[in-house]
């Protein structure tokens, strides 16, 4: 897991244009203090929409403290993915900005 | 008729009328609770401020003033260029911050993101975490986009959300919802309505409500527009 986050980070990292749709989960992580992932968001699947680029981290930036340029990604998820039985029309879709380090990337062909 | 008051025989002196405005509606209360944490926070380091010279009340002033001038207007401008423009449109929806300042909209370091509602998609706009909104081009946000409803809402179910607005999308139509997370700001680039060929950008303008670029509403058609004079 570890490994695929870093495969995802350098490609983004590299600037490259990605041609290949990639999945990624939001950490299902609930520390204290001011973060951005919405708790909704954690452990869900979705794909990268778009990388924004690098942006001061609000979880030290929210204490004043220095910040360190963290890669932004605008990230699409699915309703179904989202709501399950309870989503409204399972096509519909939600995306949301998410920092790296709260993604990792899932394989394509995941069992 | 609460705002009639010949209706009534008593022959008392002024029948009725304390606590309401003179279009009948009760005053809001005067605002007399004790500062709040937060409230004395920002009276002190207002006062602070200006007293080592860093700012000045009239510079606080200048800036409240900017704050108000900023309206839905300059957005609906924004719309209008884009309808009739396409190569504007192009560089709007690959950066729609320069965009705006191309238009001279002083909109600060604002990242701005315009999705574009056509046939297939609508948009929507919501932040869940806060009331995050591109103020510095739309003017202060319409209170209920703050309120806990809308804001869990909006994502959980917003066909149901849309239809309390009076919007029913057909179920051909997806809904992207756009949760307003971090540094990005939106605005939803409606589509043009018909019958509004040959339009001057000033006159399509006028169709482009504060709704229709959060996502809530449609444009204004130039029949509504006949209908209100």
């Amino acid at each position: 897991m570890v490994r695929s986050r870093i495969r995802m980070t350098c490609m983004i990292m590299t600037g490259t244009t990605m041609t290949r749709r990639v999945r990624v989960r939001v950490r299902a992580l609930m520390p204290p203090g001011h973060v951005r992932a919405p708790a909704y968001l954690r452990g869900k699947t979705g794909v990268i929409e778009r990388a924004l680029g690098p942006f001061g981290n609000p979880e030290q930036l929210a204490y004043g403290l220095p910040a360190e340029k963290k890669p932004l990604y605008r990230v699409r998820f699915t309703m179904a993915e989202l709501w399950g039985d309870r989503a409204e029309r399972p096509e519909d879709t939600l995306d949301a900005e998410i920092y790296a380090h709260w993604l990792e990337e899932v394989p394509d062909h995941a069992p | 008729m609460p705002h009639d008051h010949h209706d009534h025989d008593h022959d008392h002196d002024h029948p009725h009328d304390h606590g309401l405005s003179p279009s009948g509606h009760p005053y809001r209360q005067d605002d007399d609770a004790p500062l709040t944490y937060w409230q004395r926070m920002e009276i002190a380091v207002r006062e602070l401020l200006i007293e080592k010279g860093v700012t000045t009340a009239a510079e606080v002033a200048a800036q409240i003033d900017l704050m108000d001038s900023r309206s839905p207007a300059n957005g609906a401008a924004v719309v209008a260029r884009a309808w009739t423009d396409p190569a504007f449109k192009a560089r709007l929806l690959e950066n729609a911050g320069d965009a705006s300042r191309e238009m001279g909209f002083d909109i600060g370091p604002l990242h701005l993101i315009a999705v574009e509602n056509t046939a297939q998609a609508h948009n929507l706009i919501v932040c869940t975490l806060c009331s995050c909104y591109p103020r510095n081009l739309l003017g202060l946000p319409p209170d209920w986009y703050k309120t806990r409803a809308y804001r869990s809402r909006a994502v959980r179910e917003p066909r149901a959300v849309l239809a309390e607005f009076g919007l029913n999308l057909p179920d051909s139509t997806t809904i992207r919802v756009h949760d307003s997370t971090a540094d990005m700001r939106y605005i939803v680039l409606p589509a043009r309505p018909a019958g509004t060929d040959g339009w001057s950008e000033v006159d399509l303008a006028t169709l482009v409500t504060r709704d229709s670029m959060i996502g809530t509403a449609l444009p204004r058609s130039p029949q509504t527009v006949a209908q209100d004079g």
